[in-house]
């Protein structure tokens, strides 16, 4: 201690109101934590009780029975939703990455602020829009409700949301490797390619599997493109069945056998969620080790 | 002839001039060095050499910058074809972090085309012994180029520069990051090298510049103050602001 400088003694101990007030406010705190989570607790522990009371062969072997007949199952709706999802992704995919790259390697003119604030509208449009401006453009187009405007009717709601987590991982690259690869003769495509998306590689992989998730739940968008089917449907240009649209068919209906398989479809779709999102959430966790 | 030579260069960051006129012209296999203090332009002005300037965004350059005869910035030449001849190695060691340490190594030669396998490996193996890292990792091939000290990194990139066999090799600051044993294994380094490639190196630090270069070039505020034999900066500058710098009087 040095006796010679400080005229300021710094008190020794901490007013009790300061204490109560530091007090005060960690309570308050976790308290919101505790309400925010209880809610989401108490959906997770209602789907699973309901839902795994309802899996069965059935659920994934039997496509939709009339409610007067036992055995009914869901197969035609998971089938249809592994295809629905499967074209989203198909086109989301190129057109979200690229439009990632585009805005992160190439994004400072005009173009790039149009299109950064189309993605930023189109992230915030309610999905029945996006879903009625489909059936407008593709079902009537097309004369029929099908998986194919389904999926595009998902690409609008996926697309937005792959392009800006894309640009933003591409953003967390440092300048100092493009700088590398350039300085070596690489063409800038090239560093791209080479450098830029490997190095932000789990993160990209993380932006597709965030959008897949969103995606997977959407209702109002299928309710409106792709109409719903009780048999299997393999012709992308036919009626299909998907899962939300059959949660929300069912949870509605008086019989108990067809809530019940709502209840396994929610759990489906709980699990599927959670999977991609705890997939996602680990690679960005391994990504931000290796980068720093 | 000069390999290099620069005449009435000058170079901006939007409407911020940060090179004025610069006049400079490089022998071929000397090293020459740029000091002065920070933001003098040294590094925008070895950024020129290889057409990085203008990968910031909003940078521009005007003048001329003759490599072997040719003007560099002449609309018809591409810049990646005058930075496979011109390398440069940056501030901080950057191996791309998805790539191993052999791989790092040949990264600039997988453009060349298709070559053997055996023939990657071998001048990998060239280049990682030019840049004296040969011994520290050839068990270790395999693994990712991050995983090394920050020395060897820096060395990991001066063989990623030298694999593709360039005229010139450009060093902006190279040890800066470094602690002092590896600043002087790079400074061996760039000794070596001189007798093979031209080497233009900017240092902060005059010692070294005094140590590894033939020639120094003073710089302060975008302008050449002088430009000469490094004996000759050292100890009879002309100008009085070297001479100020030099003997350690600001910057």
């Amino acid at each position: 201690m040095s006796a010679t400088v400080s005229t300021f003694e710094m008190p020794r101990t901490i007013s009790s109101q300061r204490r109560t007030k530091d007090r005060l406010f960690s309570i308050a705190l976790w308290a919101s934590v505790v309400i925010a989570l209880v809610p989401l607790l108490l959906i997770v522990y209602r789907v699973v009780r309901l839902g795994v009371a309802a899996i069965s062969v059935n659920l994934f072997a039997h496509t939709a029975l009339p409610a007067s007949l036992p055995g009914g199952g869901l197969k035609q709706a998971f089938l249809g939703t592994a295809m629905i999802v499967g074209l989203a992704i198909a086109f989301s995919v190129p057109l979200g990455v690229l439009t990632g790259i585009f805005l992160a390697e190439y994004g400072s003119g005009r173009i790039a602020a149009v299109v950064r604030f189309t993605a930023e509208i189109l992230l915030s449009i309610p999905s029945i829009v996006a879903g009625a401006f489909i059936w407008a453009l593709v079902v009537v187009a097309l004369g029929n409700f099908s998986a194919l405007a389904a999926g595009i009717a998902l690409t609008v709601l996926m697309w937005p949301i792959m392009a800006r987590a894309t640009e933003e991982v591409l953003r967390l690259v440092p300048t100092e490797l493009r700088e590398g690869g350039l300085a070596l003769g690489y063409p800038r495509w090239r560093v791209i390619m080479r450098i830029v998306l490997p190095t932000a590689g789990a993160g990209v992989f993380t932006a597709i599997m965030l959008a897949v998730a969103r995606g997977l739940g959407e209702t109002a968008p299928v309710l409106l493109t792709a109409l719903g089917n009780d048999f299997v449907s393999t012709n992308p240009l036919k009626p299909t069945d998907a899962v939300p649209l059959r949660v929300y068919n069912y949870a509605q209906s008086a019989y108990p056998a067809w809530r019940a398989l709502a209840w396994g479809g929610a759990l489906m779709l709980l699990v599927g969620v959670l999977v991609l999102s705890v997939t996602a959430r680990m690679l960005s966790i391994r990504q931000q080790r290796r980068m720093r | 002839m000069r390999e290099i030579d620069v005449s009435g260069l000058s170079a901006w960051f939007g409407s911020k001039q940060v090179l004025r006129d610069i006049n400079l012209g490089i022998e071929r296999g000397s090293a020459t060095a740029i000091i002065g203090p920070s933001g003098c332009g040294k590094s925008t002005l070895i950024r020129c050499l290889n057409r990085m300037h203008e990968e910031v965004r909003g940078a521009h350059v005007e003048g001329k910058v003759l490599f072997d005869g040719e003007d560099i910035y002449d609309p018809r030449v591409d810049p990646v074809v005058i930075r496979r001849r011109i390398g440069m190695v940056f501030q901080k060691p950057n191996p791309f972090p998805t790539m191993s340490i052999l791989e790092n190594a040949i990264a600039g030669l997988k453009l060349l085309g298709r070559l053997p396998k055996a023939d990657l490996q071998e001048r990998g193996e060239q280049a990682l012994r030019a840049a004296g890292l040969w011994e520290e990792v050839k068990d270790r091939l395999g693994e990712p180029g991050g995983r090394l000290s920050g020395g060897q990194q820096q060395r990991l990139c001066i063989a990623r520069a030298l694999a593709v066999e360039p005229d010139v090799l450009l060093m902006d600051e190279p040890a800066s990051a470094l602690d002092p044993a590896s600043t002087l294994r790079i400074e061996e380094l760039v000794t070596e090298l001189k007798d093979r490639y031209t080497v233009v190196i900017v240092t902060h630090n005059m010692q070294q510049a005094a140590r590894v270069a033939d020639w120094t070039l003073f710089m302060l505020y975008g302008e050449v103050v002088e430009f000469g034999p490094t004996n000759k900066i050292f100890t009879t500058p002309e100008d009085q602001r070297t001479e100020d710098y030099v003997t350690g009087r600001f910057g």
